[in-house]
């Protein structure tokens, strides 16, 4: 996947571009918004990630002029501004995600590639199937092996979030942003109790499981081992 | 400046010179007003008067001839306050009348005049003035008839003198009082500058003299002193936070680089550093949360916040909060219960409430558990008259009432709650946040447990 880091502190773009590599993606680095600007209307990148304060040309500048030129390259934009005001604003201004630094870097990878995949047409699909688990979206009804799982209205959104991500990795914090809501730091281990109720029917009384926890990550719903 | 050019500069000054001159105007054109209708007034009345006398004498002409108008203005001319009169033939010769001093050209002009004259039989002869008709009458006869008009002009005169009189006197006094008032108020400006010029020096306990009358300078100094108060408080606070950040902040520092150093001089595989750079992770982590309750504690605390205040239903934020932590207190072992019904609106941050509500059920849920009462949480949200009140009541052992005030300052962990993990920063987030929102955080008994209660203003308007 191409992806184009806009950051003007060399020393974390360099560990950026590292860590991308290692991951299996091709990262391009731009030191400043006017070049990062050229590079993404010049080359079609997967993913932008942008540092909302740049010299030049400021972070929401950059993407607000790309969006007017019609390059819908979804953003994550980096910020260490963290109040839900900038995260509003940032996301206002044509920003798809937003993280706050200091970050780990197997956040910044799920969310990355999750933006990448976010146009693919599997999020308009009715019907989510992984492995012999189904989840209509339309019904409301989840099934797996024809056997009907009855669950809480929480319970299903979680569900319905990692399958419409499924086999990628999704992050605890992902989780709480996108089906509760909430943008702080809960502290304690609440998504993994939730998730792990999830797993308890889901997976429990079937032979494969389907819900893996990533070590260091989150978790991941995919069929087959791997 | 000079003193009086300070004066006549300040505003005060201006505003009385601006009253006074629109003030002087205004009784001018009063005056004025009043003292030309008085003289229309009496010339009307005047020339009524004359114009009576001529016709009455006319009708004498009529019914006796130029003998009888000569005998009745010859006994009229000599009673007391009588009318002027003049009688001439068709030679212009006077025939009779009291008004010799004329000039015989008026008689010629018929109609209104207004003429000096002297009467004839007085010992003065001061020139005075009169208004006077004259009239044709049949044999080419001219009679003047004419009156007085000393009334009219003395009245006049009375009127310019006042006039005058007062003018110097509103000029004079107002100009006196002017001066006073504003030296009156240069004088608290005066102050009020010092004092404000001694606290940008630096003495920041000073406050601006407030005299206790309620006029809008106490006000104004009111709400400056106000604002300095405010001011005072941030930087208190501002000075608390860097002074924790030093204090707590140094603590995990020195650990995570003590971890590093140990490391390096005592790692031997790469089991081992791996294992040394996970507990710097970790440590890094809880660095990096413990600053961001800072950062949050501070802002909600100045009320700098950036976050938008809005309306926000409160009960579903309980609801929501306690739906999140409902399995992870049911994993500890405790039932949490919700008793909120939705519709109970607030101002402020739902973002912020809910996090002030997270870090009390975590507490509930860490502290809570008790082995004789089986550890029940009840998270609730009622409407208490103009109020919101958020409770979140736990069975646990509870705060002594005597640590109640200390446990919502920063970093306070009491004793007890060693060995469980935390920043000590949760209640004092809460404590924060509920004050952003402009409500109160209490500590309460729950018989037993901890009941903490928020209490927050109800958003006005329909439910």
């Amino acid at each position: 996947m191409r992806i184009l880091i806009v950051e003007d502190d060399r020393e974390a773009a360099a560990y950026l571009v590292k860590a991308l590599r290692e991951a299996g993606h091709a990262p391009d680095h731009a030191a400043d918004g006017l070049d990062g600007y050229a590079l993404a209307t010049e080359n079609g990148y997967d993913v932008l990630i942008v540092d909302r304060m740049l010299p030049k040309l400021d972070g929401l500048s950059l993407i607000g002029g790309l969006r007017e030129q019609k390059i819908e390259t979804p953003v994550l934009i980096l910020s260490a501004l963290g109040q839900v005001d900038d995260r509003v604003k940032g996301l206002r201004a044509g920003g798809d995600d937003y993280l706050t630094k200091p970050y780990a870097f197997s956040e910044l990878l799920a969310r990355v590639e999750v933006l990448s995949r976010r146009k693919s047409p599997q999020a308009a699909e009715t019907v989510y199937r992984v492995g012999d688990l189904v989840l209509d979206r339309l019904s409301h009804r989840v099934t797996r092996g024809g056997e009907e799982i009855d669950l809480q209205p929480r319970e299903y959104r979680l569900l319905e979030y990692l399958m419409r991500h499924a086999d990628q990795v999704v992050t605890r914090t992902m989780l709480l942003e996108n089906v509760w809501d909430y943008h702080f730091d809960p502290q304690t281990n609440v998504i993994d109790v939730h998730v792990s109720r999830l797993r308890s029917k889901i997976d429990r009384n079937f032979e494969k499981t389907l819900l893996h926890t990533v070590r260091g990550a989150g978790y991941v719903i995919r069929d087959g081992a791997r | 400046m000079t003193a009086l050019g300070k004066l006549i500069r300040s505003t005060a000054f201006k505003l009385s010179a601006i009253y006074l001159l629109s003030f002087t105007l205004f009784a001018v054109f009063i005056l004025g007003y009043v003292a030309w209708n008085a003289r229309a007034l009496l010339t009307a009345q005047i020339s009524e008067t004359i114009e009576a006398e001529v016709s009455g004498l006319a009708e004498q002409f009529r019914q006796g001839g130029i003998r009888r108008l000569v005998f009745i203005i010859e006994r009229r001319s000599r009673q007391p306050g009588a009318f002027l009169y003049l009688l001439s033939g068709p030679n212009n010769e006077p025939l009779a009348g009291n008004a010799i001093g004329l000039k015989p050209e008026l008689l010629t002009a018929p109609g209104w005049h207004e003429t000096s004259y002297t009467i004839s039989d007085e010992h003065e002869r001061a020139p005075r003035s009169a208004m006077i008709r004259v009239f044709r009458l049949p044999g080419d006869f001219h009679l003047l008839v004419g009156r007085d008009v000393m009334e009219r002009e003395q009245l006049r005169g009375v009127i310019r003198r006042g006039l005058t009189l007062s003018l110097g006197l509103v000029v004079l006094l107002g100009t006196l009082g002017g001066l006073f008032i504003t030296r009156r108020v240069l004088k608290r400006v005066d102050s009020m500058s010092e004092t404000a010029q001694s606290i940008m020096a630096g003495n920041l306990a000073g406050r601006l003299a407030v005299s206790g009358n309620g006029d809008e300078l106490d006000r104004l100094a009111g709400n400056l002193n106000a604002m300095l108060d405010r001011i005072g408080e941030l930087m208190t606070g501002l000075r608390e936070v860097s002074d924790n950040i030093a204090h707590d902040l140094k603590t995990p520092l020195t650990r995570l680089r003590n971890g590093a150093e140990e490391a390096l001089r005592t790692g031997r595989s790469d089991d081992d550093y791996r294992r040394a750079l996970d507990s710097m992770i970790d440590e890094s982590d809880g660095l990096i949360r413990t600053f961001n309750a800072l950062l949050m504690i501070a802002r909600a605390e100045s009320g700098t916040a950036s976050e938008a205040k809005q309306r926000f239903d409160a009960g579903a934020v309980v609801s929501g909060v306690a739906e999140l932590y409902e399995p992870v207190a049911e994993e500890a072992g405790l039932s949490l219960k919700t008793e909120a019904a939705e519709g109970q609106f607030v101002i402020g941050s739902r973002e912020l409430l809910s996090q002030a509500l997270a870090n009390l059920a975590d507490n509930a849920i860490k502290y809570g558990a008790s082995a004789e009462h089986g550890g029940e949480i009840v998270m609730s949200a009622a409407l208490r008259g103009d109020r919101v009140e958020i409770t979140v009541a736990d069975g646990g052992p509870g705060i002594p009432p005597e640590d109640r005030q200390r446990v919502l300052d920063r970093f306070t962990r009491l004793d007890s709650s060693s060995g469980k993990p935390g920043s000590g920063l949760g209640l004092s987030l809460a404590a924060a946040i509920v004050h952003f929102h402009g409500g109160t955080l209490a500590l309460e008994d729950n018989q037993p447990g901890l009941r903490v209660v928020l209490s927050l203003p109800a958003a006005p308007g329909e439910a």
